[in-house]
């Protein structure tokens, strides 16, 4: 099973690929909306691919008040 | 706006017969908001299809934006129209929008062809409730459906409960309702929703594969299964309608609105 720092590591490379952002200027506890450049719509696009590579399902509204790729990660991580 | 019965391109939809196929494509920037537009032109798209139906065998819908195949309903003409009126003229005019709603995708659901909605991306309120109408849905693995309405102080009013129901089993309506959350096409297929998932981009194309598959069969036969099959909650549409126009007086709503219409976010779909 992944560890938590495996899948934090795999969102930041896939919200990297998909948005078109260089790896090295996402960091762990930053802001997603502020570094990927999205809106909420997007975000729902990213929850999804994000359940789609995880194979998880992850309530929308398991996001209220995360806005960091950390605390996005341990989310994940307590349904795999 | 050009138009024939055969073919038809509006500012929020277009439509095309083609071998059989009646194509409808929603593409009214940013995600095919159900207004006073959309609404007049679908209500050109059902009085057409009373006479398409002798030339085709099946209807496809689906939306050409990027951003998905529907939001819903235009909350940001809803509020404006609303903010404009007393409350009895507001309410007044929500309960007309609604019943012209119902008209249509009554008059889609109970259609005497095969109806396939091709879905992707945002299909949520009003963007669900008509794909709720067709006889398939196809998604591809990024379509994500929700009933958000709760998160307004409202319930679904374009038919979405009752045909939640005719299709899904109670706890899962009374999951998706309650909790106004999304979710994705795999899960859609899980509940039984969705009939195919496919690959991104892919929902068109598989939607006309499936259509040419159904025209192979006899049309009569295949209207009479699916009249058969495919009952038209009437009751408790009409007591959907009831129950939004009551709650809909509601503060809640006008609060519920403003927050939507005044976020930074110009789509703002997260609960």
């Amino acid at each position: 099973m992944r560890t938590a720092d495996q899948t934090l590591d795999e969102i930041l490379n896939l919200a990297a690929t998909h948005f078109k952002v260089p790896r090295e200027k996402l960091a762990p506890d930053e802001d997603f909306f502020k570094a990927l450049g999205i809106d909420s719509l997007q975000t729902l696009d990213l929850l999804t691919r994000l359940e789609n590579h995880f194979d998880v399902e992850l309530p929308d509204y398991e996001l209220q008040g995360v806005s960091d790729f950390r605390t996005l990660a341990s989310r994940i991580q307590a349904r795999l | 706006m050009t138009s024939s019965i055969n073919h038809f391109r509006g500012q929020a939809l277009s439509w095309e017969l083609r071998n059989g196929v009646v194509e409808l494509a929603l593409h009214r920037e940013p995600c095919n908001e159900i207004g006073s537009v959309a609404l007049a032109e679908l209500e050109a798209f059902a009085s057409a299809l009373e006479k398409l139906w002798y030339e085709a065998h099946a209807v496809i819908i689906h939306s050409t934006l990027k951003a998905g195949f529907s939001a819903g309903a235009d909350l940001r003409e809803l509020y404006t129209r609303s903010q404009e009126m007393q409350r009895a003229e507001a309410a007044a005019g929500v309960r007309e929008f609604l019943q012209r709603v119902h008209h249509v995708l009554n008059t889609i659901d109970a259609a005497p062809l095969t109806t396939i909605a091709a879905v992707h991306g945002v299909t949520f309120g009003g963007g669900f409730e008509l794909a709720l109408v067709c006889d398939l849905i196809i998604a591809d693995k990024m379509a994500r459906f929700c009933f958000p309405e709760l998160r307004l102080g409202l319930i679904p009013g374009f038919g979405g409960i009752p045909r939640l129901k005719r299709d899904l089993g109670n706890a899962v309506v009374r999951d998706l309702l309650l909790t106004g959350r999304s979710f994705n096409a795999t899960k859609a297929q899980q509940i039984g929703l969705v009939s195919q998932v496919v690959a991104e981009g892919e929902a068109l194309r598989v939607a006309r594969a499936t259509a040419e598959q159904i025209g192979k069969f006899d049309r009569q036969t295949a209207i009479a299964a699916k009249k058969f099959i495919k009952p038209i909650p009437y009751e408790e549409l009409r007591q959907e309608i009831e129950i939004f126009c009551d709650l809909f007086t509601q503060p809640a709503v006008e609060a519920g609105l403003r927050k939507f219409v005044e976020s930074a976010d110009l789509q703002p779909y997260l609960p």
